[in-house]
């Protein structure tokens, strides 16, 4: 048995050992339960346990807890320790706190008491104690408890250094848990003056914090920008001397460097003062510069210490994103990474890179190494490495290269690991039809990527290469041509199969000519791959073969024997029998113009940003593939935090919102005759994707008055104007969006999304058309809204809008006028046929719906006059006794039903009140008739 | 901001852990185990950076024990290992030349030293002599306060 340092708790160094010495787990355990029985009973008895014995029962339960097992006992005894004036028992007690104690504990009263006493101590070392634990709980109870004290402690004079540091630290947890708890006005400034304080370790420690605050308030905490330049400043022009301790293997404060130059990146270079600008860049050259400096030592830590300032530099750098002369500098010095010994720099080489590449200024600098990468992504031991050569390629590519990129990453696809072929696969995808200019080199590409990856070429990929070849005549016989070069492989991959299934049944008719292509050995060739494949590719090669019978009339009675031999029990899958037998028939009945119609060539898909592009960001949420050459950013005075942060949602519902989300099961939508032909159509945008975040405000406001007119303007700001302009017809709508873009500077990564519940889509249809990724400056540009009402539904769908004005990320959240009303049609009767009805409806409770409500605004009959009619029903005049209520009349159109509904609004005008009455054949309508008018008055 | 650290031993036994972000035992026990064989597989020239979830892993070798790191992406792994480096200096000027056992039978120091060097998963002292000094004073105290059980206990617990 070891030493055992300090005061050692004899008692639980035997424990240990016992448990070292057991044999197997059983030992063990039976050991440790016996050990949980004796503390049990020892914590139960009627002996009561002095400090010492509790601090040490604690300690084993400590003990037993690391080793894995569940402790449900022992947390009293533990508070109580806290309490203890022996710093030893003091200090087991808030161990075992912070390693066991959830934040919602019951006892965390009793332990914010303790605290509060710690921190009264005028002890300093019990303060800390205090302090560590508050930073390593941090709830938000702590936060109220103690969001007044800390502040004190950390900025007044008297403080001592090691408090300060705890202080600043505990603080940030607490700042993490409830923002709100950093006290604003004077004690900004005193909080940023830390940054100037004679300590290091406080500057260290403070460096975090104001970090942390920079990013909630950058213009609040702006000045810290100056004082963190000199302070820098005076750390890189340091001799290793100079800064004694804090001097780690000669780089002088390499973790404060690290967090002034990370704290730095909340903001643009400094223009407002030249000076400090200057200073900036001086030290960023300075750090540049050492970095070619022969090392002071060859231990490791020297190295990393001093590297991991370059590359803190070189970040800041990037993010600055205005000197080209640093920007060429700091991709010579990554350049000569690439071929260091040391595989972590390697590695942080090609990531640090991944952004150079996207610098219009060191672009062309980064492409110089292009040959390096390669060699990196092919030799590299360390698949962690070999990855990030591929995203340093996929970044680094241009019209340029791509060529040669593309092909190299497919070579090396051929061996890749099976951890990164996916995600391989999508950019090779993406690139080759980014920089294609030749659209038979993108089909090449792409067929390549089935031929050698055929597992990982996900949906959206195959899909996107049929969405291009049929927007565009110039390589569908190509396509055609090399898809049915490709299925001659004697195994060929299903997602071939299908391909070349789909591109044949378009274009097979461009190839027929040739003999060794006829439509018999088209056909013949497709069908010896049927028996090999899913159900999903089968149903998707009966419908070629159907399009087969429009394009090769000579080759019919064969498609219909095969359609015959699967239009019956052959078929196990009813799906396939189903098609067959409905292809069939078709063949037979149909005259050839008829099928000519049905089954004619694909209308083109609307041009819209890759859906294979989304799904790579999706895989990526915490790293954004880029291969964008962002525009430089002019260094002009932004009070604003950086690009990092969009401003009101969160960064992974972004990556989802981007996502032109799939439908996962694409067959699902069997129960129609199409099936597989509609899957093309479907693949974007019917589901809706994220969940609203909270913090997205619906502009409802307006939107109210949307719920009795169709037309007019939905949203403005200053940068956008979104008007709406809609028709209904039954139970179908159709909306037209305008954006109007009022900015002088293109919007760009314009994405609309729709956010409509899946529950809520099975009731209200909802189909939009996807609008260019670009609205350029002054533009104005339309979308079409397709709405088909199945169920009734409460509430109206919206669009989250998601775009970048100067590269900072935009949201708008708005209604869509789509409420239940809207698909009402009006409906005349007299007061005979009205009354009697109203009676009739009445019968029962659950189809009324009643509200009595107070007027909002003044009493205005005349007014409300047109917001009723506007609502879709009929205004029944005359009919009522009373001539100030309103009575209407309407039939709400549903695809399942048609719902008749009445309404009474009797107006009160010495109460100032109103009470509506809704009766309809179906309660949940009442309800939400009721609801959509009476928010109206 | 640092997560969470680990130190675990070769055979894959957990020796310490330390969390900065609050999360279930069940979950602290799956990414536990979850890295724990992830590390345990990699070749000693690989690199000691790890993308996961949406975090960086950083982890390092010291003879039987491994360390390892989960940090944010706005963290520097380099400066990650030098505050492993720094830690593991910390308990080898404590314990003399620590080892494994040390940390076994004294993980209540161990925990002592990395709550005067790390607080709320943000460096707090790099000063190897200032933390040193931290953690002789606490010593200190305890033997002022007379370990008065010392001789009452005899492994009998």
């Amino acid at each position: 048995m070891p030493a055992v340092r300090g005061d050692g708790m004899r008692g639980l160094a035997v424990f240990i050992s016992d448990i070292r010495n057991c044999k197997s787990k059983e030992a063990e355990i039976k050991r440790i339960n016996k050990e949980l029985a004796n503390i049990r009973s020892k914590f139960k008895g009627d002996k009561t346990l002095d400090g010492y014995q509790k601090k040490k029962y604690v300690c084993k339960l400590l003990f037993i807890f690391l080793l894995g097992h569940d402790i449900d006992f022992g947390h009293m005894e533990a508070v109580n320790l806290l309490s203890s004036n022996k710093y030893s028992e003091k200090q087991i007690g808030y161990l075992f706190i912070s390693v066991l104690v959830n934040t919602n504990s019951e006892l965390i009263k009793l332990i914010i008491q303790s605290i509060k006493n710690d921190l009264a101590s005028r002890n300093p070392i019990h303060v800390n104690l205090a302090l560590q634990c508050i930073a390593n709980i941090g709830s938000r109870e702590m936060a109220e408890a103690f969001g007044n004290d800390i502040p004190k402690l950390l900025v007044s004079g008297d403080t001592m250094d090691v408090v300060k540091q705890s202080a600043a630290l505990c603080l940030l947890r607490l700042f993490r848990t409830s923002q709100e708890i950093i006290p604003g006005g004077e004690w900004t400034s005193r909080i940023i003056h830390l940054l100037n304080d004679q300590h290091m370790g406080v500057v260290t420690a403070a460096t975090s914090l104001i970090d942390a605050l920079v990013k909630k308030n950058p213009e609040e905490y702006k000045g810290c920008v100056s004082l963190a330049v000199s302070r820098l400043s005076r750390i890189v022009t340091a001799s290793y001397t100079d800064l004694q301790d804090y001097t780690y293997y000669f780089v002088p404060a390499p973790w404060l460097s690290v967090k002034l130059l990370r704290l730095l990146q909340n903001y643009t270079p400094p223009a407002e003062d030249p000076g400090v600008r200057g200073r900036l860049n001086e030290c960023l050259e300075t750090i540049l510069n050492k970095a070619q400096e022969p090392p002071k030592s060859k231990k490791v830590q020297h190295s990393n210490a001093k590297n991991a300032v370059l590359f803190e530099a070189i970040s800041l750098i990037i993010h600055n994103d205005s000197e080209a002369n640093l920007l060429v500098r700091a991709c010579n010095q990554l350049g000569q990474f690439l071929s260091n010994r040391e595989t972590n720099l390697r590695y942080l080489a090609l990531e640090s890179m991944c952004h150079l590449a996207t610098s219009e200024f060191s672009h062309e600098a980064v492409k110089k190494h292009q040959e390096v990468v390669i060699l990196s992504m092919k030799m590299e031991k360390d698949v962690s490495v070999r990855q990030r050569a591929v995203d340093l390629l996929y970044a680094m590519c241009d019209k340029s290269n791509a060529e040669e990129i593309v092909q190299e990453m497919l070579n090396y696809l051929e061996t890749a690991d099976y951890s990164i072929r996916e995600e391989m696969v999508l950019k090779v995808a993406i690139l080759a039809e980014k920089y294609a200019t030749d659209y038979t080199w993108y089909v090449d590409v792409i067929l390549n990527l089935i031929r050698i990856a055929g597992d990982y070429v996900s949906e959206e990929v195959w899909y996107r290469v049929i969405q291009i070849v049929i927007n565009r005549d110039e390589v569908q016989g190509y396509a055609a041509k090399t898809v049915f070069e490709a299925l001659q492989a004697p195994a060929c991959h299903e997602n071939m199969v299908k391909v070349g299934g789909y591109i044949l049944g378009e274009f097979g008719n461009l190839i027929a000519g040739d003999q060794r292509s006829s439509p018999t050995v088209q056909f013949q060739l497709l069908h010896s791959k049927y028996h090999l494949c899913s159900p999903m590719t089968r149903a998707l090669l009966l419908s070629t073969y159907v399009k087969f019978i429009n394009l090769f009339p000579e080759i019919r009675t064969q498609v219909q024997e095969v359609f015959k031999q699967h239009s019956n029990l052959r078929s196990a899958d009813a799906e396939l029998q189903q098609r067959a037998s409905e292809y069939l028939q078709l063949s037979i009945i149909a005259s050839s113009d008829v099928l000519a119609t049905v089954l004619e060539e694909m209308p083109a898909f609307p041009e819209r940003e890759s859906s294979i592009l989304a799904v790579l960001k999706k895989k990526k949420p915490g790293r954004l593939p880029e291969n964008e050459i962002k525009e430089t950013k002019s260094p002009v005075v932004t009070n604003n935090h950086t690009n990092n942060e969009p401003q009101t949602i969160s960064s992974t519902s972004s990556a989802d919102l981007l996502g032109l989300s799939t439908p996962t099961q694409p067959s699902s939508s069997s129960n129609t005759g199409g099936g597989l032909l509609d899957v093309l159509g479907d693949v974007y945008g019917h589901k809706p994707s994220a969940p609203l975040t909270s913090t997205i405000q619906p502009n409802t406001s307006n939107f109210k008055k949307f719920v009795c007119k169709n037309n007019g303007v939905l949203f403005e700001n200053d940068l956008i104007q979104i008007g709406v302009k809609s028709e209904f017809r039954q139970n179908l709508g159709r909306l037209g969006l305008f954006y109007g873009n009022k900015t002088n500077v293109p919007l760009q990564s314009f994405v609309p999304n729709l956010l409509w519940s899946e529950e809520q889509s099975s009731k209200l249809i909802i189909q939009m058309k996807p609008v260019e990724p670009v609205l350029e400056a002054g533009a104005q540009r339309q979308q079409t809204i397709n709405a088909e009402c199945i169920d009734d539904y409460t509430d109206t769908p919206s669009i989250g809008l998601s775009f970048l004005y100067n590269n900072m990320p935009q949201k708008i959240t708005f209604k869509l006028p789509l409420t239940l009303n809207k698909f009402f049609e009006p409906t005349d009767m007299n007061a005979e046929s009205f009354f009697a009805r109203w009676k009739n409806l009445g019968s029962t409770n659950q189809q009324r719906s009643q509200k009595i409500f107070k007027a909002s605004g003044a009493m205005d009959l005349q007014a409300a006059k047109p917001k009723i009619i506007g609502f879709g029903m009929q205004l029944l005049e005359d009919i009522d006794p009373n001539p100030d209520n309103f009575v209407c009349a309407g039939i709400i159109h549903m695809r399942s039903q048609q719902v008749g509904c009445l309404l009474r609004l009797e107006p009160n005008k010495t109460a100032q009140m109103y009470r509506l009455t809704v009766r309809s054949s179906k309660e949940s309508v009442s309800v939400e008739i009721c609801n959509l008018l009476a928010d109206q008055f | 901001m640092m997560q969470f650290m680990l130190l675990f031993s070769r055979q894959g036994k957990l020796r310490l852990q330390k969390w900065y972000v609050a999360h279930p035992d069940k979950l602290k026990k799956k990414i536990t185990r979850e890295l724990i064989t992830t590390i345990l597989v990699r070749k000693p020239k690989m690199c000691s950076f790890l993308e996961w979830r949406d975090l960086k892993i950083v982890y390092k070798r010291y003879a039987s024990l491994y360390f390892c790191c989960a940090i944010e992406q706005d963290d520097n792994e380099l400066l990650t290992l030098e505050i492993v480096h720094r830690y593991v200096e910390l308990l080898d000027k404590y314990f003399g030349s620590v080892c494994e056992l040390d940390i076994i039978f004294n993980f209540e120091k161990a925990y002592f030293i990395l709550d005067e060097l790390l607080l709320g998963g943000e460096i707090q002292e790099t000063s190897k002599k200032i933390v040193l000094k931290a953690i002789a004073a606490q010593d200190l105290l305890q033997e002022e306060e007379t370990p008065q059980g010392f001789f009452d206990d005899h492994g009998l617990g």
